[in-house]
């Protein structure tokens, strides 16, 4: 979901509460749509063969470990890129 | 159409925003765990789904939305925290 500025200009329409808003709800549907994929990856990871009645603490931990190191994953490769980008030129 | 809206017409405008947003993460979590449940719980199609295929199916999708939940609660934490640094 995005609205493009480009070709209608909202702040003709829209006051600058509901610009807030609509950016809050930008974030939240950018959250949402990271939070699916990352269930998606940590599924596969962490759940076994078949469901069980509850998430028990091992999966649990298994889950908040996956999701962890992703953002710690995505931040080493920025900064590494960063660094090589700044040494090269 | 320059005019701003009115106050009910900015009421409405969010409300249908907010609705929208959450029915679209309703279907994207329906989708999901049925492509997930579908792999784990039906191994053979059969002619019709049995009773332990529902069970298995129910309890998987549970299991997907306590995941979900999870997951976007351990991000956000997690995101804050960075943030904070």
């Amino acid at each position: 979901m995005s609205f493009d500025n480009s070709d209608t200009d909202l702040s003709a329409v829209l006051d600058s509460d509901l610009q807030d808003f609509i950016q809050v709800q930008q974030q939240k549907a950018q959250l949402q749509s990271s939070a699916h994929k990352l269930t998606d990856m940590c599924w596969d990871r962490c759940i076994g063969e078949r469901p069980g009645a509850r998430l028990d603490a091992k999966t649990e931990v298994c889950l908040t470990n996956c999701v962890e190191r992703f953002l710690d994953a995505s931040i080493f490769l920025v900064q590494r890129l960063q660094k090589n980008l700044s040494s090269h030129g | 159409m320059t005019d701003k809206l009115s106050g009910a017409q900015k009421d409405e405008l969010m409300q249908q925003v907010q609705q929208q947003l959450a029915v679209a993460n309703f279907q994207e979590l329906v989708t999901k765990a049925t492509h997930k449940c579908y792999k784990m719980c039906i191994a053979k199609p059969g002619s019709s789904l049995s009773t332990s295929d529902q069970n298995c199916l129910a309890m998987c999708m549970d299991r997907y939305t306590d995941t979900y939940n999870h997951v976007i609660r351990v991000y956000t934490t997690k995101l804050q925290n960075g943030l904070q640094r």
